[in-house]
Order: structure tokens, then sequence, then C-alpha cells
């Protein structure tokens, strides 16, 4: 879900790199954040709530509500509409409230 | 822990016009900013903005960006901490903030704060499924990233930012099935609406969401007609096919650090909730503390960019920099803002202002010198 052409924007999209989400991989380019390149690859289920174990999804993109954390590196609770994608990142769907150690 | 004469915290409008003022004046400034990419709300405003020429009217709001960045660039006393957030202001001045996964101290002489607001959100029946975003998300998503957040969009709300980000999703190509505004008029400019209504989009006043549909994301939702008590009528749903919510109804301000700092606070409806009390330099009730933007007042960037203007000002005076003409200076930007806050709108600003006003002692502010 890209976009390609824009009467006004120019998109300059920088390297292109790959990760994984949940054992798949996804392409992403290098300077935006690891909720965009989901989102560009489709996937918009991010997490479970804790305790009802509804879906949440991206809200605010800007690292202000914390509806998009997720396990990135063995790290949980990182907001990834706020994190950039790099080569070889390994990002989970996290359970819970994440392993903190 | 750093020394810093002047620290700016957000580098939207009013921290980077708050900045330059600083330094032309003499003072050493440093920005910081949560994001990499500096001018805050305006870097996602594809159009061109209103107000008039002194604020850049009819500039793009990512060209005004680079118009004030490029200035900055220019000055040797402002440096800029991108990617850094600010986590605290405490009682003895310092501030802590995060930066590369560092935690860093910082003792400024004096503070301005310009951290913008936040998106309300609006209850109804599973308004957490994903696909229902806050209208800046859908503007980050697409203008900053260009990335479609989804097919079909039902937009809430018909204020400017409403009007203006359908008009946006549009331009990137995607279907928006119709706008709903719970109040019996459009609250936008009309030039925008008869934009997108020109487009094809229609926008439904007295309506609003009933409820929203969807397992693991949005599937479609209801929306439904408002009696003049502004509860739905049954028998009035509609279902829409939309796999995006956009909600725009509105902003609060970002003052969870004024809050922290001390600063006396009030509910003023008319600018978006809990806003600082300040005197006409925008002094707030903690001294050294300046604020200016949408954290003082949900505003707009023209007037956010006059009261950085300010706030600039206040602060290199208070640190005792001078400027010739000051008092000049700030009757003409005193006068900008008048000019800004006209029509009605403007009317219920200069409200909720005067409610909020409280005067420092002379010696420490521009009018002193
Ligand atoms: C769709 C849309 C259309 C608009 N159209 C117009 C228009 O036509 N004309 C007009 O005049 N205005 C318009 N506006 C309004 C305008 O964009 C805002 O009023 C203006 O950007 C407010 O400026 P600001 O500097 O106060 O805040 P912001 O632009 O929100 O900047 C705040 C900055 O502070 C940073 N920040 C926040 N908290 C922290 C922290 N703890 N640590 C570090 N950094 C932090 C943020 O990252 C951000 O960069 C529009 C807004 C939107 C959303």
């Amino acid at each position: 879900m890209r976009i390609f052409k824009h009467p006004i924007l120019n998109f300059e999209r920088k390297r292109l790199v790959t990760f994984t989400f949940n054992n798949k991989t996804i392409e992403g380019y290098e300077g935006e954040t690891i909720a965009a390149a989901l989102h560009a690859a489709g996937i918009k289920t991010l997490s479970h709530s804790s305790e009802k174990h509804r879906p949440r999804g991206l809200f605010c993109a800007i690292g202000n509500c914390s509806s998009c954390l997720m396990e990135v590196n063995g790290e949980a609770n990182v907001r990834i509409c706020v994190e950039e994608v790099k080569e070889g990142l390994i990002i989970r769907t996290q359970t819970g409230k994440g392993d903190l150690v | 822990m750093i020394p810093v004469e002047i620290l700016v915290i957000g580098g939207g409008p009013a921290g980077l016009c708050a900045a330059v003022q600083a330094a032309e004046m003499g003072s050493k400034v440093l920005i910081v900013d949560r994001n990499n990419t500096l001018g805050g709300q305006l870097v996602k405003q594809t159009h061109m903005f209103f107000g008039s020429e002194k604020q850049y009217a009819s500039t793009r709001g990512f060209d005004i960006a680079n118009i004030l960045l490029d200035k900055i660039d220019k000055m040797k006393n402002v440096e800029i901490m991108r990617k850094a957030t600010v986590l605290a202001i405490y009682e003895d001045g310092v501030v802590s903030l995060e930066h590369k996964d560092k935690y860093i101290k910082i003792k400024p002489k004096a503070i301005v704060v310009a951290t913008g607001a936040s998106e309300k959100n609006l209850a109804f029946p599973n308004n957490d499924l994903p696909g229902i975003y806050g209208a800046g998300a859908v503007q980050t998503l697409m203008n900053e990233y260009g990335v479609k957040p989804g097919n079909r969009v039902l937009m809430i709300g018909a204020g400017n930012i409403g009007l203006i980000v359908s008009y946006q999703l549009i331009q990137a190509g995607v279907r928006v099935e119709a706008i709903v505004e719970a109040a019996p008029t459009i609250g936008g400019y009309l030039v925008h609406a008869s934009k997108v209504r020109r487009m094809g989009v229609p926008i439904l006043t007295g309506y609003s969401i009933k409820e929203a549909y969807g397992t693991d994301s949005l599937e479609s939702a209801a929306i439904w007609k408002l009696d003049e008590n502004w509860r739905g009528i049954p028998g009035t749903e509609k279902k829409l096919n939309v796999d995006v919510i956009c909600i725009s109804v509105g902003l609060s301000p970002l003052s969870e650090l004024l809050w922290q700092a001390g600063c006396q606070m009030k509910y003023i409806h008319e600018l978006g909730g809990f806003v600082p009390v300040r005197d006409t330099n925008l002094h707030s009730s903690v001294k050294g503390l300046f604020v200016a933007g949408d954290v003082a007042g949900v505003e707009e960037a023209s007037s956010a960019m006059v009261e950085g203007y300010i706030a600039g000002m206040s602060a290199a005076a208070y640190l005792g920099y001078k400027l010739y003409n000051m008092k000049l200076v700030k009757e003409d930007l005193m006068n900008q803002l008048d000019s800004l806050r006209h029509g009605p709108v403007g009317e219920k600003i200069r409200r909720g202002i005067s409610n909020l006003t409280i005067e420092h002692e002379a010696a420490a502010s521009v009018d002193a010198l």
C-alpha cells in the first residue's frame, strides 16, 4: 500500500532493508518507522490488549499513545511508530505486558 | 549535567520561531525534539496556509518548516538535538531527556515549552480496532512515509483538519466514503469543504458514528443521525464499508511537562483543555518558564509562530539580552496576534486567553527594558 505517484509530494526512498515480523520476511526503507513498513506490507494488527486480548493497531503514530508496543530484538514495549527499521531486526507480537528482563 | 542558556522543548513552528528570536538577540539556544525531522505538524501539511504574509500564508506547510530551518542553520548560537524526548522538568529547574538510549540531564537558565497538542479520541463501541486512527496518524503515514492507511475511509469531524486530511487522502489515491460531523454546521473553512465536495465526498452534518465492526481489524462502520441533544436516532443508521476510520474531533494541549514543572493551569474550553496561565510575554507562573504554540492553547501554526517569537524574545530578555527596538517589535507581534484572532473563532480564543492572563513583576519582563 505504498504511494508512488503524488501530485505534490515526492517520496525519496532510501536503501531497501529486510527484517522479520513473527518469522515472516518484510521489506522496508531506511529512515521509515517500523510501523510504516508493516503498514506498507498490509500488517495492521500489532498486538493484543493484555486483559481482554483485543487486537491493537496504530493510533497516534507519533509516540504518544502506546497502542503500537511490540517486541524488537528481544526488547519488549518498543513504540514501533517512532522506531526506525534496520536491516535484520527481529520483530514479534508481544504477549501481555512483555518480558522486562 | 549540561548547562544551557535557553532550552526550547519542541521544534514545531512555535519552538523554531522562539529559537530564532532568542538567538537573534544573542542568547545561546538548544532546541530538542523527539522527532528526527523538525517542523512539528508543519511537515505533514501539503496545503497552502492561511494567515498573512508575515506568517508565510500561501506557502505549503512543509515549505514553511524548511524556511525556518534554513534560517536556524545559518545561526551559530542555535544547537539542535533530534530524537531527544524530554521526560521531566523538576522543581529545581533540571530537565531530563532520553537521547540515543541515554538519560541526559540539562540545567537551562530559561525554558520555552512548545510541545504542541495531541489528538482527542471519541468514545464508541469498538473504537480500539486496528484501522481506527487519529487524523494526525493518517497524515504521518501518508505524507511522511508515503504509505496508505487503507482503501476506504470514514472521516469523523468536519473541522479544518478533517477536511484537509480528507483532501490529502484523495490526493494519495484513497477513497473517502463520507465525512460525518455531529454539529449542525461545518466547522472548517468553506473553501476546504467545497474542495472535497467537488471531489464527490458527502459531508453529513448532524451525523456521528454509532459503532465500528471487525474481528482483527476494522471491516465496516455504522453512522446515524443525531437529535438536537446529540443523541443517535434509532432507525437512521447507515452502514459504510470502510477499512479506515479517521478521528479528527479536536486537539488538546500536550501539557504534562507544564503540570510537572508546577505551572498554574486552568481549564479553558475555547483553548482545548487545561492551559498554563501566563502574562502577555508568555511567561508562565513558574519563573523562567515560557510557553508558546498549541501547548499554550490550541490555535494555528500562524499564531504559534508569532507566539514563538514573543516567547523567545521574553526568554532572552529575562536573561538580560536586549534588542534596541524591543518594545516596537513586541507591539508589532501583539498586533499580528490580534489580527490573526479576528472573526468568531478568534473572538472565542481571545475570550479564553483573557481568563488566563497574570502579571509578573515588571523587573524581568520585556516591558521593563
Ligand atoms: C491537518 C492540519 C492542518 C492544519 N492547517 C493549518 C493551516 O492551514 N494554517 C495554520 O495556521 N495552521 C494549521 N494547522 C495547525 C498547525 O499545524 C498547528 O497549530 C501548529 O503546528 C502548532 O505548532 P506548535 O509548534 O505549537 O506545535 P507542533 O507543530 O505540534 O510541534 C510540537 C513539537 O514538539 C515536539 N515534542 C512534543 N513533546 C515533546 C517532548 N516531551 N520532548 C521533545 N519534543 C517534544 C513534537 O515532536 C513536535 O515536533 C493544521 C494542523 C493540522 C493537523
